[in-house]
């Protein structure tokens, strides 16, 4: 076999192991976004259908008021709580990401590595398990079905994320550099504001998505929290389709698509912020 | 006026001291090299001038002002970093005018000032690139050009050119060598390379351990040194130190051989002194391919082991009284390995060192 030969075989094989890969992880949201745009006899048809004959929209016309069907499921009240509790959790985890990345990665300070390793520890117990004492900590405080009793839930959740995460990205940013502004006229504040932060954005933003999607999509704590409009997210208000005989598929997908879509907008944003790579030539080359 | 001035100043990390004490006084527009070996605290003492680093105790004064408790910005010194240090998001001339900028200038006199740094440093063509896009030389130029657009009192460099090839530092050494004689200002500078030390310095200050061991000019240093530390540390190849004893105004080495006391050392030595005999390899040569005209010489014939070409001259590998002992031919021939040749050895160049403190013997 000529080496040429050798050489594409194996880039075919590489390319047919990524194409099944990208299948198995793509096929499954694939077909939750076809199926918010079909009708239900479709996505329960046996054998199944698997292109779809008919596209509509009714699915999101019913889940949002419009058209000869109803469901009364308050789409935009769950819509209006996810966005607030996701983007408020996300943006104080993230200040308290960069002030906490910012010293682990720059302060000495006693038993340092214990309390990072204590984050680390906390990061490692799943959420679910800390369901019933939270809950039950949260009905004596009066924060059961509040979006302040979820924000504190998932602030919680995500700061050893974003301290884990910024500290590594202001790890990777020359100490020389803060200097080097200091000794040209900054105070540590400005050089802070001025050279590291700009150098880190890109980690701040890969930590600020990743935390904003665990609160954006995050169940099992929400479901046991929640329990009206005044609270409730869009994950959990997807248990309103499930009725004790039947489960309404197409308005499950379509209200699926609308969870979706803004992360899927987020992460299109931010993408370009997520390549890191800033920081290289700056520094001995 | 700028000059700089340390009175006892004490660095410690926690328990541990590493600078002890140290004193030293640069004067305004004063070229100053802390040369020493890794972990000597010349970087250390460096920063606590910059304020990078606090000082555990003593004084650093800038000009007439003690700014022990001053952050760095105050200070009004600029500094090169090792690794630049340029802000890779920002291109040349953004980094040029960053200190400019924050210290609240106009634009149009930022601008004067960097198109002025960068003619000075030819930069004029790169304004516009960003640090990942130049060259180590280039990165390294810009990095000068931030110190010097601030017309700061004082520049302070932290083994600026040890990240550069060969060729590349030699060319750079003298482009900071021209620019201190255009930018006269105050420099402290700090390097491991003895080479730099003693082509760009007015004054060298040789430091060990967080101890300064010798402050003097390049000369003074390099014809004088204190003691074997520094005899070893500046030159290169480095003074042969060869241990002797001395008996009726001899020098005995361990193998029986003898040498004269130089006579201008020769009241500092006792009889029976433990010593150590000093002298470079440029004063040990055979005989016809010296360069120097010594007045007191003593031959002694050695038999080469090994020979480097080194062009001009020929660095030759002898023993001598049990240690490997080096010589240099000038105006060199072939020399084959076992060839014994009777070298000059030139007395008044020589230094003597006493054993067991290492000291200099000689009475300034």
């Amino acid at each position: 076999m000529s080496r040429d030969l050798k050489k594409r075989l194996r880039a075919a094989g590489l390319w047919v192991t990524t194409f099944v890969l990208m299948v198995i992880m793509c096929v499954p949201g694939l077909w939750v976004v076809l199926s918010g745009f079909r009708p239900n006899r479709e996505i329960l048809a046996k054998p199944p259908v698997w292109v779809p004959e008919e596209l509509t929209l009714s699915n999101f016309g019913k889940i949002f008021g419009f058209g000869a069907e109803q469901v009364a499921i308050p789409v935009l009240s769950y819509f209006w709580n996810s966005m607030v509790i996701a983007m408020t959790s996300t943006l104080i985890a993230l200040i308290i990401g960069m002030a906490g990345g910012y010293a682990f990665a720059r302060f000495r300070f006693r038993f340092k590595n214990a309390w990072f390793l204590g984050l680390m520890l906390f990061r490692a117990v799943p959420g679910i398990a800390l369901s019933l004492p939270v809950f039950m900590l949260w009905s004596r405080l009066g924060l059961i079905d509040t979006q302040m009793g979820l924000i504190i839930v998932y602030v919680s959740l995500n700061v050893p994320f974003t301290i884990w995460l910024i500290d590594g990205f202001f790890r990777q940013i020359p100490m020389s550099l803060s200097e080097a502004a200091q000794v040209d006229g900054c105070t540590r504040w400005q050089a802070f504001w001025k050279i590291e932060f700009p150098l880190a954005r890109s980690g701040i933003a890969a930590a600020g998505v990743f935390a904003f999607l665990t609160s954006w999509n995050e169940f099992a704590l929400a479901s046991q929290l929640t329990r009206s409009t005044d609270s409730k997210t869009l994950p959990v208000g997807l248990m309103d389709f499930t009725a004790q005989f039947t489960i309404d598929w197409a308005g499950m997908c379509a209200m699926a698509v609308i969870i979706i879509v803004p992360a899927l907008i987020l992460t299109f944003l931010v993408q370009k912020h997520l390549i890191a790579g800033l920081t290289f030539g700056g520094v001995k080359g | 006026m700028a000059g700089i001035s340390l009175q006892n100043v004490v660095k410690k990390y926690g328990r541990l001291e590493v600078v002890h004490g140290i004193n030293l006084d640069i004067e305004h527009n004063e070229f100053v090299v802390l040369v020493g070996p890794s972990g000597c605290g010349k970087s250390t003492t460096l920063r606590m001038i910059a304020g990078l680093e606090d000082i555990s105790d003593g004084d650093i004064a800038i000009g007439d002002q003690v700014v022990n408790d001053l952050p760095p910005r105050k200070r009004n010194i600029s500094m090169v970093f090792q690794n630049y240090a340029l802000y890779p998001h920002m291109n040349v001339r953004e980094n040029l005018g960053f200190g400019l900028k924050i210290a609240g200038q106009s634009k149009d006199a930022i601008e004067q000032r960097v198109q002025e740094a960068a003619d000075i440093l030819g930069l004029s063509e790169l304004l516009e690139r960003i640090p990942a896009e130049l060259s180590g030389g280039q990165r390294q130029r810009v990095a000068m050009g931030r110190a010097i657009v601030r017309h700061p009192e004082a520049f302070l460099f932290d083994e600026p050119l040890s990240n550069l090839d060969a060729k590349l530092r030699v060319q750079m050494r003298t482009e900071i060598k021209k620019l201190h004689n255009k930018v006269k200002t105050t420099v402290v500078y700090v390097t491991h390379d003895q080479v730099e030390a003693m082509t760009l310095a007015d004054r060298i200050v040789v430091m060990k351990d967080g101890y300064i061991e010798q402050v003097g000019t390049p000369m003074e240093v390099f014809s004088h040194p204190v003691n074997t530390f520094v005899a070893s540390f500046i030159g290169s190849p480095p003074m042969n130190l060869i241990p002797a004893r001395i008996t009726s105004g001899m020098a005995e080495f361990r193998d029986g051989k003898k040498i004269p006391v130089p006579s201008r050392l020769a009241e500092d030595v006792t009889e029976g002194q433990e010593i150590i005999f000093g002298i470079r390899p440029d004063d040990l040569t055979p005989i016809g391919h010296g360069i120097h005209e010594a007045r007191e010489t003593t031959d002694i014939d050695l038999t080469v082991d090994l020979a480097e070409l080194l062009g001009t001259e020929t660095l030759l590998y002898t023993s001598f009284a049990g240690q490997e002992v080096q010589g240099k031919m000038f105006d060199p021939r072939n020399v084959t390995p076992g060839e014994t040749l009777t070298f000059r050895l030139s007395l008044d160049k020589a230094h003597i060192f006493d054993a067991a403190s290492g000291q200099s013997v000689r009475r300034l």
